[in-house]
């Protein structure tokens, strides 16, 4: 998002993290002749301020603003999700405490499968096994909002497009959990003899946006999911002519259909939670400080590599566990 | 900054000391939007004189508002400002929608039409301390990679792909470049999003009268509203607060379009096709079922504003995004059984001149309606 240059343009700091509250405030004690001054602005409403100012959700309505739908969701997670996450993967968590009960944070994962069934089971987990369960909000590419399909289907089951303004509002503003996969298109696009390497972690975008935000990095490890759907190969032609983000060959797709990119192998599931990273001491103002930024987004990277080498070392079996 | 947590009452008491309007020029004051605003504005006793300027006569039945017709001369609008010492001006011509005009006029009212009214409130001799404009959220367009909130800072991440659009951020940017050149004025631009109501009639209260609601296959867009009579609270809100900048106008709550035909108790009915939606819009209008250009994009993605600046300088909805769907619900509901008995209001020249200005008219008696309609 580009600020816009105008002079129309009130608080610009209001998307930032900083509660910094801007010049003098324009209003006080001159009267109607007096000349109010280039610095045409409100002072910005301290954050708490516009934190309070949140539309809250009206208790008869059950979607949200993001579009989530507890309905939806609901028939999803008894059905589907609940039969994956319970006999079909036989999930396994670990480090589950080092989600915050409270607060925004941003959850850091590895990503894989065609149709990737990594966010649905992070959610799960979240659910069933926190203290605390809380939503969790999972950004999704833009290309899913234009398509159509995805686009009714997606933001109600809890997926949000990755815009970074949809991250800092859920992180600073709304304190909620957030999900993103920085490999991207990348990481599900890669064939199964690449699996469990990653890839590079975009542009540290995400770094950034939870920096702004103050929210700490909640690295995830998900073992299991580059075997729940092996993709073989890669058809260019027919993703041109689907206009999908990439036409995999696995098991099942193109096989079954549709149906092909809902049906896993029942690989074991194993998922690690690591430590917060906390991002507060990087530098954003007067600009995000890169080098920091991309030593952090490294550093993420480093630990969940790590972390998953040794979780497949110890692993005995790619169907068992 | 000491003042934290009530920023409401901080600018409230800074928007007495700025700027008291007193006399106000509506632009535009046949639409809809400038004869709610003069009717609501001839209720404050403090406001001395409301003038309005359009090319064609006013809708509504005012008792104290002066009409002047005139089109969008800046020498004549800029005679009137002076001659009355207007303080305060409020642009509300805007057209919005491409079915009421056809793209050339729209252009001309709202590119050309808003120079000259800017050109008319310029100058070193102007009286004008305060313009308020309003604008739409068309500015921000309507695109499958937009933010899910839109606010007041963010540019639109693509070029205008409607006239309409087009024009609203032609319009905007000769809004901004007046307030640059006139700091001593306060410029507020209110960017309204759709509007419901029993009242007005907009492309998306013409859809939602239909028996079954069309839809975009496999989209169910995010769908923001606001009530008629909290834009019309929000011109005033401007016009008598210090409100520098650009605004949002949107009321709580962003709807999936499958939830406002399920609140007015309709059907959808998916049957517009994803892919070439722009194309179909000829047979259908055929049909009755006009789409405007910028509508098209509106039902694949939609779009949600974020709220709260407006809200931070004091100002409160009354509807809600869910509220305002339900009273549309109702008027439509009723609207059949009640159209019989609605009247309507031609204005006569002499009449008014007559009321207004004739030394027989007895004026000021309490209790006592002095025009006897």
């Amino acid at each position: 998002m580009d600020p816009e240059r105008t002079p129309l343009d009130g608080t610009s700091d209001s998307i930032q993290a900083t509660p910094h509250v801007g010049g003098d405030p324009a209003g006080g004690d001159h009267d109607a002749d007096e000349v109010v001054g280039a610095d045409q602005r409100l002072p910005a409403a301290p954050p708490e301020r516009m934190r309070e100012l949140l539309p809250a959700l009206e208790p008869e309505r059950r979607i949200t603003d993001w579009g989530r739908s507890e309905r939806v969701e609901a028939i999803l997670d008894r059905t589907l999700v609940d039969f994956y996450y319970r006999y079909w993967f036989r999930c396994e968590v670990e480090g589950i405490e080092n989600v915050p009960s409270e607060g925004g944070a941003l959850l850091v994962s590895n990503h894989s499968g065609a149709l990737p069934p990594d966010a649905a089971v992070i959610a799960r987990a979240i659910r069933e096994e926190h203290r605390d369960p809380r939503p969790l909000h999972i950004t999704v590419e833009h290309f899913f909002k234009g398509f159509p399909g995805f686009a009714a289907l997606i933001p109600k089951i809890g997926g949000v497009p990755a815009h970074p303004a949809n991250v800092h509002r859920l992180l600073y503003d709304e304190r909620q959990l957030v999900l993103v996969f920085p490999e991207g298109r990348k990481g599900t696009e890669k064939t199964y003899n690449q699996r469990y390497r990653l890839r590079r972690f975009g542009r540290g975008g995400f770094v950034e946006a939870a920096a702004r935000a103050g929210a700490k990095l909640v690295p995830v490890c998900v073992v299991g999911a580059e075997e729940a759907m092996p993709t073989f190969a890669q058809v260019n032609f027919l993703k041109r002519l689907t206009g999908l983000l990439y036409f995999p060959i696995t098991p099942t797709f193109p096989w079954l259909g549709p149906l092909g990119m809902l049906t896993y192998l029942p690989a074991k599931f194993r998922l690690r939670f690591l430590e917060p990273i906390d991002t507060t001491s990087i530098e954003l103002e007067p600009a995000p400080d890169t080098a920091q930024v991309q030593t952090v987004a490294q550093d993420v990277r480093a630990r969940i590599q790590e972390n998953l080498d040794e979780m497949l070392a110890a692993r005995r079996s790619v169907w068992f566990g | 900054m000491s003042v934290r947590g009530e920023i409401g009452e901080e600018v409230a008491g800074a928007a007495a000391a700025p700027h008291r309007t007193r006399r106000v020029l509506i632009t535009g004051l046949s639409t809809y939007w400038g004869g709610r605003l003069a009717e609501a504005l001839e209720a404050h006793p403090e406001i001395e004189a409301i003038v309005g300027v359009d090319s064609s006569e006013p809708t509504r039945e005012l008792e104290r508002t002066e009409f002047v017709k005139v089109g969008n001369q800046h020498s004549l609008i800029g005679r009137i400002v002076r001659a009355a010492e207007l303080d305060t001006v409020v642009d509300t011509r805007l057209v919005v929608n491409s079915f009421v005009t056809s793209p050339q006029l729209a252009h001309e009212n709202n590119v050309i039409g808003t120079m000259n009214i800017l050109t008319a409130c310029g100058g070193a001799d102007s009286p004008v301390r305060k313009f308020v404009f309003k604008s739409s959220s068309h500015y921000y367009g309507c695109e499958h990679d937009d933010p899910a909130f839109f606010t007041e800072e963010m540019s639109r991440p693509h070029p205008p792909r409607t006239a309409i659009e087009r024009d609203v951020v032609e319009a905007e940017a000769g809004v901004a470049e007046f307030a640059d050149r006139r700091p001593e004025a306060t410029v507020t631009v209110l960017r309204c999003v759709n509007v419901l109501g029993p009242d007005v009639l907009t492309p998306h209260t013409r859809m939602f009268a239909l028996p079954l609601v069309p839809m975009v296959l496999g989209f169910d867009p995010r769908s923001q509203f606001v009530h008629e009579d909290d834009v019309v609270r929000a011109l005033e809100h401007a016009v008598f607060n210090h409100t520098p900048g650009v605004y949002n106008v949107a009321a709580d709550g962003v709807l999936a379009l499958s939830e406002v035909i399920g609140l007015l108790g309709k059907r959808p009915l998916p049957v517009l096709p994803p892919w070439g939606t722009g194309a179909i819009a000829g047979p259908l209008r055929r049909l009755g079922f006009r789409i405007p250009d910028e509508m098209v994009n509106q039902l694949r993605f939609g779009r949600g504003v974020d709220n709260r600046r407006l809200k931070a300088t004091g100002f409160r909805y009354e509807y809600t995004s869910r509220e305002a769907v339900l009273k549309l619900g109702e008027h439509l509901r009723l609207h059949p059984v009640v159209r019989e008995t609605e009247r309507s209001y031609t204005y006569e020249k002499e009449v008014e001149e007559f009321l207004r200005w004739s030394p027989h008219v007895r004026r000021g008696r309490s209790g006592e309606e002095p025009f006897g309609l």
